[in-house]
């Protein structure tokens, strides 16, 4: 008889029901001829809920199953959450968007479920090779999605890109892993964390965290390694660039988080002082870059890189404070991302025409409650009370000041304060200038007004009274200390 | 020691037995009615001397793309089969799950056209 | 009643939700009552909790009122809670009633105007954030009101956003704020850091016990958050954006530029008297900043001919006075002249605005004239106006501006004299406003003069109330006699804790060197400084007389001789130009420089660099086509190497 390992469904029931629901996208897919789209957006909807609401008994778990290949507890229940979310605003956003484009295909749609399902296993994953398969479900998935435009070469041209050096980080992850597995034998994260425990350091295990934390400073668009990053979110479609901007980076640090403090905390010395120059860099350089862009999906992707440089913040920080501050971080920036995106999405009309910021002008006299949504996501990027943005950010300065790291809070309120103008230059176009030619008024969906009106108000809410997400969000990393 | 070693010589003497019998009889059998299209080597449809540059038709990839795919998910077949009895009903239900997953691929395959030629 | 304080804010956020969500297709005047009404009811809100209040115990008139668990992480406890007491139920009773009257005036100036909804929704959304700014019981709440009060000065100085200076001047206020803002913000994070609270009274209580007095940490929370006032209530070298925000509507101008936003600082600071008391140098540095810019806002306004950047400067000046009321420890005589002057500065505006409205938008003095029996209720209150930011005896400004002038005596007699010139300065340019544009010749367009004509009572009322206000404002604290002083007595429970250290160091301080001299009010003096204030603003009355009525040719003469004095006066000693100079452009340079130079030069270069000598090793190697990935590619391995070289090689 040979022992079957334990087999635990219920850990990963949310991601089972994706990929499941994804299938079911797929055959369904293939049969209806008519509002393919529709029925796709419906079905992962379905999907979506479905592992919502699955996903709740792991709040209350703190257990490892697979044989301590998947951790269960309620990091992953918080992250599942914050992915859902974003698949779910991202599938709202996306109906209107494949309609006006006239891409009738369901596989968008399939793929985005099997990437959201890759995320989970990522955000649940105990051992570094099932992070790994994790990674790679989602990056496969999103490199497809980034070329899935057919009109646009741009498209294309950025899904090459993206492909192209993100396998060339995979690889450097692998060598890392690699590397690890020399030194220590195993990697299972809490193997890993016993070997390390234990005092020991080699050169080749360091050498492999480095290049650890490489592959995850490639996904989470950390400079230097962030240079993909504004060609391809100006190429992707712009759902998708809303999707990479905020699932990707969302689980990507989660695993940052997991496998860094998890495993690796003994040497946090030495990884601790690396991301201090990483946030340093890239809250510079990203905001800066951004000052200068006219388009707004290049000034969104360099602001996006600006923010890894905040949640960095919050890593260096550590501890309880700092992680549960990047949490809700990734939550605020959630809902603020998707909706900024899903407002772009709007504005880029067909073809993605109008994707520069002086398309913003008069907008704000054409459609007054899109321009308030904007400006709502805009001030919580900003960092404006009282949307999460400011509590995101007070809380991520707040943890750092507490653990010392006075200069990186003086540098990233400096920056931020730069980040200003260019997120208001937006606003000022919206409000204040009047657009070129005559404009033609907008065509809006139910399904993006819904998901807009999600993110509007999920800014607002968890702006207003942050305290119960703060306090859920120091909770869920209570497993990881 | 060696004796475990016995089944793999068997195997190789028996296919090459195989090989070389096929060769045989089609060389015996068959009607020799040569062309110089029928004399060309054969491979896959392609000239196989020329300019390494040349382009191939995109058709050929996907073919062949397909055919990787499910002939590596066959290999997780082996495994299985190797211990197919002691792993009960439970493996039976996973296996037919990979399967049925499998199925679907090559339904949608199939139904996108990528399996036609023209 | 005290505890249905938190209402005083809600009713303006009330008429802000109507009038903004669903106000679209409501006639003006509905649009302009419910805004000015929901000011109004947060009026009379106040004043039954101001009755309250008095009818309480002198020493016990102060009351934390908290509504709501805001955040609560670990140590961090923000509620969203409101400190009734006599500091903040001034600042409530000033900016919901100056807020009101101007609300109403507004219906009569706004008349017709396109936009007239969004301009009372953000009027509404501004009287919330300065109420809930005031009215806060820690700091975080009032950075709250803070920020919310400079994004509505932003939206309505850029209201006429077509005109490029109008939103040009409202991005300016907006970032030269933000400058100012981020010395608030870390002030705010040390006192979070030392005390692990952001409430004011546990952090003013635990402050003299936690840290040493004239000690290095109280002096730098207290220097960041004077920054921040520096920049909220324009003062040197933030003030620059003040004098531009006058592109906004008058009635915003009068009631954020001039009435209550601007004074925030001085609120802040007041509110803080505890830890700046425990400061010397910080309050030295208030001091020297609040006399030096009423001096120097007070000679730019000599020179200026558009009516309401005198008022503007005027504004700046003022607010250097209540400044340096701050520094010389004299906080209550601050918060009298911050009151007194909400009266009479919101007066002026809105008289100026009045007179703007009959001349079809004209603002250069050189154009007016002689408008006295034209618009005979606008002259009279605007000649109030004067006569109480003068400091006329009774007007409201005499009292106020000379506690201030006592006080300032008291402490060094240097500032004594900067505040009494730039009194005779205030006088004289302000005088020269009302010659120049109600007396002499008329020079007002022939286009203009057609239709001149007084504003309709809408506009008038509003203004004979604050001319009422400016005649008997200042009858609240009467110097000298006990008991007279009303405003003084109420406010000083609040300044009692700030008093008693500043009475200490003092004490200590005369025990060294002398024999413990009395620090009680030398009446004598005080009539001698009030005698001599008066006549002050007396030749600086006469002196403009001189100049603009009996004879006008006068001042061009002066200005012939003084040619460079002049210029340099009057182009604001060319600071914008500097800073535009020093810090605007170099920024924008930086970034640039960043973008075209570091990002496609330093990075791509070094990566290209790399290839370059690749390219000398690998001879006849050609230029790759698309080089793009590659330099990516490469930029990541220069990160790895980085990466690896450090953790291997330390």
């Amino acid at each position: 008889m040979i022992p079957i390992p334990a087999i635990n469904l219920g850990s990963i029931l949310p991601a089972l029901i994706l990929c499941a629901a994804g299938l079911v996208v797929l055959a369904v897919g293939l049969f209806v001829r008519r509002g393919a789209v529709t029925v796709a957006a419906l079905i992962s909807l379905v999907g979506i809920v479905l592992a919502f609401m699955t996903n709740s008994p792991l709040r209350a778990l703190n257990a490892e199953a697979f044989s301590g290949l998947v951790a269960a507890d309620s990091f992953c229940w918080f992250l599942n959450i914050l992915i859902l979310i974003a698949v779910g605003l991202t599938v709202l956003i996306s109906a209107k968007y494949l309609a006006d484009e006239g891409m009738a295909l369901p596989e968008y749609f399939v793929l985005l479920l099997f990437c959201a399902a890759g995320m989970m296993f990522m955000v649940s994953g105990n051992h570094i090779l099932v992070i790994f398969i994790g990674l790679e479900t989602l990056s496969i998935s999103v490199y497809v999605l980034a070329g899935i435009h057919p009109a646009i070469p741009r498209s294309q041209e950025s899904a090459l890109k993206y492909l192209l050096l993100g396998a060339f980080s995979s690889g450097l992850f692998l060598y890392g892993a690699a590397l690890l597995y020399g030194s220590a034998g195993s990697l299972a994260l809490p193997a890993l964390a016993k070997y390390f425990q234990a005092g020991s350091t080699s050169l080749m295990a360091k050498a492999g965290m480095g290049l650890l934390l490489i592959g995850f400073g490639f996904k989470v668009a950390a400079v230097p390694f962030h240079m993909w990053t504004p060609d391809v979110y100006e190429g992707a479609p712009t759902p998708i660039t809303a999707f990479m901007s905020v699932g990707v980076k969302a689980a990507a640090f989660a695993a940052f988080v997991r496998v860094f403090f998890d495993s690796l905390a003994a040497l946090q010395v030495n990884w601790s002082q690396i991301l201090w120059v990483l946030a340093l860099v890239t809250m510079i350089l990203g905001n800066l870059a951004a000052l200068v862009q006219d388009n707004i999906k290049r000034m969104l992707a360099y602001s996006s890189i600006a923010h890894a440089g905040y949640i960095l913040v919050g890593m260096v920080a550590g501890h309880t404070e700092g992680t549960s501050a990047l949490l809700y971080y990734l939550l605020a920036y959630t809902f603020t991302n998707m909706g900024a995106f899903g407002v772009v999405a709007l504005v880029g009309r067909k073809g993605e025409a109008n994707n520069m910021i002086d398309d913003y002008r008069g907008l704000a006299k054409l459609h007054p409650l899109l321009a308030v949504t904007m400006a709502i996501f805009l001030f919580s990027l900003a960092g404006v009370p009282p949307t999460a943005g400011f509590v995101g950010k007070f809380t991520i300065f707040s943890a750092a000041v507490k653990e010392g790291y006075v200069g990186l809070v003086i540098v990233g309120v400096l920056t931020s304060a730069i980040s200003v103008y260019y997120y208001f230059r937006v606003v000022m176009k919206m409000y204040m200038e009047a657009p070129a030619t005559e404009p033609q008024a907008l065509h809006f969906g139910p399904a993006v007004v819904v998901g807009l009106l999600i993110a509007a108000v999920g800014v607002l809410y968890i702006g207003i009274f942050p305290i119960t997400y703060l306090d859920l969000a120091a909770k869920s990393v209570m497993p990881l200390f | 020691m060696l004796n475990s070693y016995l089944p793999l010589l068997v195997i190789l003497l028996l296919s090459a037995f195989i090989g070389v019998a096929i060769l045989v009889l089609s060389a015996l059998l068959s009607r020799k009615n040569a062309s110089p299209i029928k004399l060309m080597p054969y491979e896959c449809g392609m000239d196989p001397i020329g300019n390494a540059r040349r382009r191939f038709a995109v058709r050929f990839f996907l073919i062949g793309m397909l055919f990787i795919v499910f002939d590596i998910e066959l290999i997780f077949l082996f495994p299985w089969a190797a211990i197919y009895e002691k792993l009960l009903m439970f493996g039976f239900i996973e296996m037919l799950i990979f399967v049925l997953v499998l199925l679907l691929g090559l339904i949608y395959v199939w139904k996108k056209g990528a399996l036609e030629w023209e | 009643m005290i505890d249905l304080v938190w209402l005083i804010p809600v009713f303006p956020v009330i008429g802000f939700l109507i009038n903004g969500l669903i106000g679209r297709g409501f006639p003006e005047r509905v649009i302009g009552w419910i805004g000015s009404l929901s000011v109004g009811t947060s009026f009379v809100l106040a004043i039954l909790i101001f009755s309250e209040l008095l009818g309480m115990d002198a020493g016990s008139r102060s009351r934390e009122v908290v509504v709501y668990t805001w955040m609560l992480s670990g140590k961090l406890n923000v509620p969203i809670g409101f400190l009734v007491d006599p500091l903040s139920m001034v600042m409530m009773l000033v900016v919901s009633g100056v807020g009101f009257i101007i609300h109403v005036y507004s219906i009569g100036y706004m008349h017709g105007e396109l936009g007239f909804r969004r301009f009372f929704a953000y009027l509404n959304l501004f009287v919330f954030s300065m109420l809930m700014l005031v009215a806060a019981n820690n700091f975080l709440l009032m950075f709250v009101g803070w920020e919310g009060v400079g994004l509505c000065s932003y939206l309505l100085i850029g209201y006429y956003y077509e005109k490029k200076s109008a939103s040009d001047a409202g991005k300016k206020a907006f970032v030269v704020n933000r400058i100012g803002d981020f010395g608030f913000l870390l002030g705010m994070f040390l006192i979070f850091t030392t005390f692990g609270t952001f409430s004011f009274t546990e952090v003013f209580a635990a402050a003299p016990g936690k840290l040493p007095a004239g000690g290095l940490l109280i002096t730098g929370i207290t220097l960041l958050l004077f920054v921040g006032a520096t920049g909220k209530s324009a003062q040197l070298p933030l003030y620059t954006w003040l004098p531009d925000a006058m592109e906004g509507p008058t009635p915003v101008s009068a009631l954020i530029h001039a009435a209550t936003m601007v004074t925030a600082g001085v609120y802040m600071v007041s509110r803080c008297s505890v830890l700046y008391a425990m400061a010397p140098v910080s309050m030295t540095v208030v001091a020297v900043i609040g006399g030096a810019t009423a001096f120097y806002a007070a000679t730019i306004g000599i020179t200026q001919f558009d009516i309401k950047r005198v008022l503007a400067y005027s504004t700046i000046s003022q607010l250097g006075y209540m400044f340096m009321a701050c520094g010389v420890g004299a906080f209550a005589s601050g918060i009298f002249h911050l009151m007194t002057h909400a009266f009479f500065k919101a007066l002026l505006f809105l008289a100026a605005g009045s007179v703007m409205h009959a001349l079809s938008g004209e603002l250069d003095m050189r154009n007016m004239g002689a408008l006295r029996k034209k618009v005979p209720y606008t002259h009279m209150t605007y000649l109030f106006g004067t006569l109480a930011i003068a400091g006329i005896i009774p007007f409201a400004g005499f009292f106020s501006k000379d506690e201030i002038l006592f006080y300032s005596f008291e402490r060094h007699v240097g500032f004594w004299i900067l505040g009494a010139v730039a009194a005779l300065m205030t006088s004289f340019y302000m005088f020269r406003s009302v010659f120049l544009t109600f007396y002499g010749e008329s020079r007002v367009t022939p286009e203009a003069a057609r239709h001149l004509h007084e504003s309709p009572p809408i506009m008038t009322v509003p203004l004979m109330i604050l001319a009422f206000l400016s005649l008997v404002g200042g009858l609240v604290g009467i110097p000298i006699f006990e008991g007279l002083n009303r405003i003084g007595d109420f406010l000083k429970p609040v300044f009692a804790p700030a008093q008693a250290i500043i009475n200490g160091a003092a004490q200590q301080a005369h025990a060294a060197v002398s024999h413990g001299a009395e620090a009680h009010h030398n009446v004598g003096l005080e009539l001698l400084l009030m005698g001599v204030s008066l006549a002050v603003a007396i030749a600086g009355l006469l002196l403009a007389r001189r100049m603009y009525i009996t004879e006008p040719s006068r001042p061009d003469k002066i200005i012939e001789e003084w040619k460079g004095v002049h210029t340099l006066v009057y182009n604001k000693y060319w600071v914008d130009e500097l800073y535009d100079f020093l810090f605007v452009n170099s920024i924008v340079n930086f970034s640039r420089f960043l973008w075209k130079r570091f990002d496609d030069l330093v990075i791509d270069g070094i990566v290209n660099g790399v290839a370059e000598v690749t390219r000398w090793f690998g001879a006849g190697l050609r230029r790759v086509q698309s080089g793009l990935v590659k330099d990516y590619a490469l930029s990541i391995l220069f990160g790895v190497l980085l990466v690896v070289a450090y953790l291997v090689l330390r």
